[in-house]
């Protein structure tokens, strides 16, 4: 952790992922390292296949072709192990429970468990890797991440629809730190968050990330959450990573889109509130 | 490397502690292995299970650790007062931050004793029984308004929607309650030729299935059945509606929600049950028909005579008139229990179930007084 991040290190490798609906192609030899320990931002216009890119690396969905590798583990790919079964749901079930573990996910609503109260929401992984704590334990450790996730303490009782949406991506995030995981994808966090919610969900996450030692993959349309925690940002666009490095090595790429987005009046404003 | 090792977790490097006993009868503890949520094992009730007072923990030998460890180690030194030793970067920073920002109380699950819950169960079932009965009673109100409205301004009136429902209703059930009604029909035939039989009084067969199903049978089961195709549907579609929003789009531009989604529903489902009501009656008459010609040797031309002797127009008029109102309790229903919902699509299925049961019980209620009041009148 006290060592920078570097290429050598990565957490997560995507390599010449080509993704396709019918004749659509979405992405096209993608490749993408995320280090151990940064947070890196994924942006890119609306319908470049940022979610599509997210739920073909959590095996949600199947990719054309390419490799994709989590904790060295090679998880998709011509020749990864078991991946003569081709659809979905194998692709799913393949990827193991020990990867699975040290993983969570935060969906762009919250996706949490409408039967369940938050804290059963936060209890259901918990209850499906380590069926041997105890009832006690198990309340402990949701009351825990609630609090982690900045959420009152007497919403851990509460069913999500009696949530706010700011509310319900936080239990959304404390469910997804569950299991203590070493990865964190987050779709679009602070979507739909007024400006103060999303900059202490940005604050949240920055410092679960210390805390935690985590590492981020982190989908985002907020500048100010790109200039606020990002290590890294990764640009989709033209069906592939274009640029990837910090906001001031993307300053100085020449691409019309980036330009546009960083240099738009959106993007110089939330500069000017980075610096 | 294999990957299929399931849920299993290596046993090696398992949180442990050693404990140490000083004079007074204080405990030291060690701890060691890895403070990890995979390795924590039976670590906690250990923990838990600790007597006398311990005084220090020793954190010098641990392995990698994380907010499950951290939280133990917290814990159990907040119970004790017990003081944390030993150098370790990482678990002095979880542990730090757990100490500035404490959990609050551990929110207990609110558990209700067994004879007190029965009693608050009834009582919450009759609060929402009468609660229920109001609110269906104010839905009404509003639909009368609303048809009031549409009569003084016939404009209003969305004859397209209408017509789309005439088609779900009437037309696409046409196939299932055919078939059911004629099956029904030969039910019917078989099961009162084999009793009459017994009294030589089979050819009786045709005033039972003739009476019976225009009195009866025809309208009722054509009833249960849109009310499980429609009406239900009517509860999912509105409730769907409700969840998404639209119903409060509609009210915000301006739209009466009863007006556009209420009355078209209410009205095709009126317009089309007596039609669907007489065509389950005809394929009720024909299974029985094609019944008595196999098993009875009548010929269909003496069934259709005998028929027409047995049953009066009367038997007609009263699935007539049973038939719109049967139509207009299931679309009632289902429209209510849809704006009923809130909150949660898991709302959706308990109120389209919910306007089933109620469509099809108040259907059967009112088919009692309607049996009792027609023989009072001696139709």
């Amino acid at each position: 952790m006290n060592n920078k991040p570097h290429d050598g290190d990565a957490i997560l490798r995507v390599e010449g992922l080509n993704n396709s609906f019918g004749s659509q192609v979405i992405h096209d030899n993608l490749d993408l390292k995320l280090r151990r320990g940064e947070i890196l931002g994924v942006v890119g216009g609306s319908g470049t296949g940022k979610s599509v890119l997210m739920r073909s690396i959590i095996g949600l969905q199947k990719a054309t072709h390419g490799n994709i590798h989590i904790f060295d583990n090679h998880v998709f790919g011509e020749d990864a192990p078991c991946n003569d079964d081709n659809d979905t749901i194998s692709r799913i079930n393949y990827i193991d429970s020990e990867i699975r573990r040290k993983w969570g996910v935060l969906f762009q609503g919250g996706a949490l468990f409408s039967t369940l109260t938050v804290a059963e929401n936060i209890q259901v992984p918990l209850r499906e890797y380590y069926p041997h704590f105890s009832q006690g334990l198990l309340e402990e450790i949701a009351a825990y991440k609630v609090r982690l996730s900045g959420l009152p303490s007497n919403a851990a009782a509460k069913y999500p629809s009696e949530l706010s949406g700011g509310m319900k991506k936080r239990a959304g995030l404390a469910r997804a730190l569950a299991l203590d995981p070493e990865l964190l994808f987050l779709d679009e966090p602070t979507a739909g968050l007024d400006p103060i919610g999303a900059a202490q969900f940005d604050n949240l996450i920055r410092e679960l990330q210390t805390a935690l030692g985590l590492s981020v993959f982190l989908i985002t349309h907020d500048l100010d959450t790109l200039y606020a925690i990002c290590d890294r940002i990764a640009v989709l666009a033209d069906k592939h990573v274009v640029a990837i490095g910090t906001i001031d090595e993307l300053l100085a790429f020449d691409h019309p889109w980036i330009n546009e987005y960083f240099l738009g009046p959106r993007g110089r404003a939330a500069n000017n509130a980075g610096k | 490397m294999q990957l299929n090792s399931g849920k299993q977790i290596s046993m090696d490097n398992m949180a442990d502690f050693s404990e140490e006993i000083a004079q007074d009868g204080d405990l030291k503890l060690k701890l060691s292995g890895q403070l990890t949520i995979c390795h924590i094992g039976g670590f906690d009730e250990r923990l838990r299970g600790l007597d006398g007072q311990v005084k220090q923990i020793d954190i010098s030998d641990i392995g990698p650790i994380d907010t499950v460890g951290a939280w133990l180690i917290f814990r159990t030194a907040q119970i004790n007062d017990a003081q944390i030793v030993g150098e370790n970067a990482e678990a002095s920073r979880l542990i730090s931050e757990l100490s500035e920002n404490p959990v609050n109380d551990v929110a207990p699950s609110f558990k209700q004793d067994p004879a007190s819950r029965i009693f608050s169960e009834i009582g919450e079932a009759i609060v929402s029984v009468f609660q229920t009965m109001l609110n269906f009673t104010s839905f009404v109100g509003q639909v009368i308004i609303a048809l009031l409205t549409v009569i003084i301004h016939p404009s209003r009136l969305r004859v397209n929607a209408i017509i789309q429902r005439f088609d779900m209703v009437g037309v696409r059930a046409l196939s299932i309650v055919g078939l059911m009604s004629f099956l029904i029909g030969v039910v019917v035939a078989q099961q009162g030729a084999v009793q009459l039989r017994q009294f030589g009084a089979e050819v009786f067969t045709v005033n039972l299935v003739g009476r019976l199903t225009f009195r009866e049978l025809g309208v009722l089961m054509s009833a249960i059945m849109i009310a499980g195709r429609s009406g239900s549907s009517f509860a999912a579609q509105i409730g769907t509606m409700k969840i998404t929003e639209e119903i409060d789009a509609m009210r915000v531009i301006g739209v009466s929600p009863i007006e556009a989604l209420v009355l078209p529903r209410v009205f095709a489902t009126v317009i089309m049950m007596p039609l669907v009501g007489f065509y389950a009656c005809l394929m009720s008459i024909i299974g029985a028909g094609l019944l008595t010609w196999i098993v009875l040797d009548m010929p269909p031309v003496t069934f259709t005579d005998r028929i027409r002797e047995v049953t009066p127009i009367t038997d007609l008029y009263i699935a007539m008139i049973k038939a719109p109102v049967f139509g207009a309790i299931i679309a009632l229903a289902g429209c209510f229990q849809g704006m009923q919902v809130k909150n949660n699509a898991e709302e959706v299925g308990f109120k389209t179930t919910a306007a089933v049961v109620q469509a099809i019980f108040l259907v059967i209620v009112l088919d009692a007084f309607f049996a009792i009041f027609f023989t009072e009148i001696g139709w």
